[in-house]
């Protein structure tokens, strides 16, 4: 029979590191990176799964992290906006973010790259309508979404050269 | 977030036997794009929560299987949109389910929890009426399918008996030809609640099946069998007086933010005609 507990010890990969934590069993995926693991790119918004700000990779699939008991990310892979980096320089995909202008106040920004980064993924050439689909579940109050769309236009194009 | 006890049990008999333990006290936990929130407003405060993704039969998984396509309870939204069978024989049901929240929320939200969170709104709802598929359920006294249409009571509230799990969602693939698209209305266009969704399924023997849901407490399925919904040269005269038939088990609620009754009657209209002049038209492309 299964035990009935209030905390339970995890392991998961977090871009790339593996972790060993306790986590309470009513606490998220995004409670556990930003407060125990300090990793606080990922961010709190909305918290019903609307806004997209807390966007994380988990196995290979992006998720809200504030919609994910940290006790379901057991055993897994996941990728926050602080593993997107390539040795230690912004990934192209971050660079087009700011040549575009993409980044006004930036809150949303860490959700939009890693839906970005996922969508070009799987789909390394999208188009405008792709793009806009790919990242429907991550506003920005900026209303960047022209720069944003534009930034990952580019990249594909500058990937496809 | 209050707290609870988690259990994440490794067989479905260990699943039956804590919900038929703890009864109402326990919530089952699948995607959690639905209970996570209602953890944390505190809708639902469960003292346990089971979660399913580690029984065996549950794991993500489409097969077919004595004429019918079986989706397992633990399949995301994203899996049941692009597999191929779906799209080949139930394509408003792949349609229905790459509509449902955004890329984040289909990669989590199972099939199975749209239905048994039994949403008047469930996007994925009124395909699977069309397609007259059944929920697997388990429980202490066996297995039980519940034809969709009798499952749903209202909003939250299902045909389950304590015990019961549901391990599955099975659709008959079809033995006659059909055209069937699925159509929403929405605020905005893309991450939103549908103010309505619908489904309009055509077949060759002129059947029309038309399911429509959140404009009620539960999702409705109407059956015409006189020919006329599906006869393309019929009238739109002709048309008319089936179709209020049809429409007659609508009652949007006037307490809902999303739209009002009037709108959501008037569209409801508007996507009915509509969807059924593509599901005779796909009828007809074959």
């Amino acid at each position: 029979m299964s035990e009935m507990i209030q905390t339970v010890l995890i392991e998961l990969t977090v871009n790339g590191r593996r972790r060993a934590l306790d986590v309470a069993v009513n606490h998220t995926l995004l409670d556990v990176l930003r407060d125990d693991l300090e990793l606080t790119g990922t961010k709190e918004c909305c918290l019903v799964g609307e806004c997209g700000a807390c966007t994380v990779s988990l196995d290979g699939r992006i998720v809200d992290s504030c919609l994910v008991l940290a006790v379901e990310a057991d055993r897994a892979q996941v990728t926050t906006v602080e593993g997107l980096a390539v040795d230690g320089h912004v990934s192209p995909l971050q660079q087009a973010f700011l040549d575009k202008g993409a980044v006004q106040c930036g809150f949303c920004i860490p959700g939009q790259l890693v839906a970005a980064h996922a969508l070009l993924a799987e789909n390394p050439h999208p188009t405008v309508p792709e793009i806009q689909e790919g990242l429907a579940g991550n506003l920005c109050r900026c209303g960047c979404y022209q720069q944003i769309t534009e930034a990952v236009l580019a990249t594909a194009e500058e990937a496809a050269r | 977030m209050h707290t609870f006890a988690y259990a994440r049990p490794a067989t479905l008999a260990e699943a039956v036997a804590l919900l038929e333990a703890h009864g109402p006290a326990a919530r089952l936990l699948a995607g959690g794009t639905d209970l996570v929130i209602r953890l944390r407003d505190g809708t639902a405060r469960p003292a346990v929560v089971i979660d399913v993704k580690q029984i065996a039969e549950l794991r993500p998984a489409i097969h077919e299987d004595g004429g019918r396509l079986v989706i397992s309870a633990g399949t995301v939204m994203t899996d049941v949109a692009s597999d191929e069978r779906v799209r080949r024989s139930f394509p408003a049901l792949a349609e229905a389910a790459a509509v449902v929240g955004s890329v984040q929320i289909r990669n989590r939200a199972t099939l199975a929890g749209n239905v048994c969170n039994a949403s008047p709104a469930a996007d994925t709802a009124p395909s699977l009426l069309v397609y007259d598929a059944a929920v697997v359920a388990e429980g202490p006294d066996g297995t039980r399918r519940i034809p969709v249409d009798d499952f749903f009571v209202r909003s939250g509230v299902t045909t389950l008996a304590r015990g019961e799990i549901v391990t599955a969602i099975e659709l008959p693939l079809p033995a006659r030809k059909m055209g069937a698209v699925h159509m929403r209305r929405t605020r905005r266009r893309g991450h939103d609640l549908a103010s309505v969704t619908l489904c309009c399924g055509v077949d060759e023997v002129e059947v029309t099946r038309l399911a429509y849901g959140s404009v009620g407490p539960r999702p409705v399925l109407m059956i015409d069998e006189s020919g006329v919904l599906a006869d393309p040269a019929a009238t739109d005269e002709a048309k008319a007086p089936i179709f209020e038939r049809m429409f007659a088990d609508a009652s949007p609620s006037p307490r809902s933010m999303r739209a009002s009754p009037e709108y959501r009657l008037a569209m409801l209209r508007v996507l009915g005609a509509r969807a059924l002049r593509t599901a005779i038209d796909r009828l007809a492309q074959g």
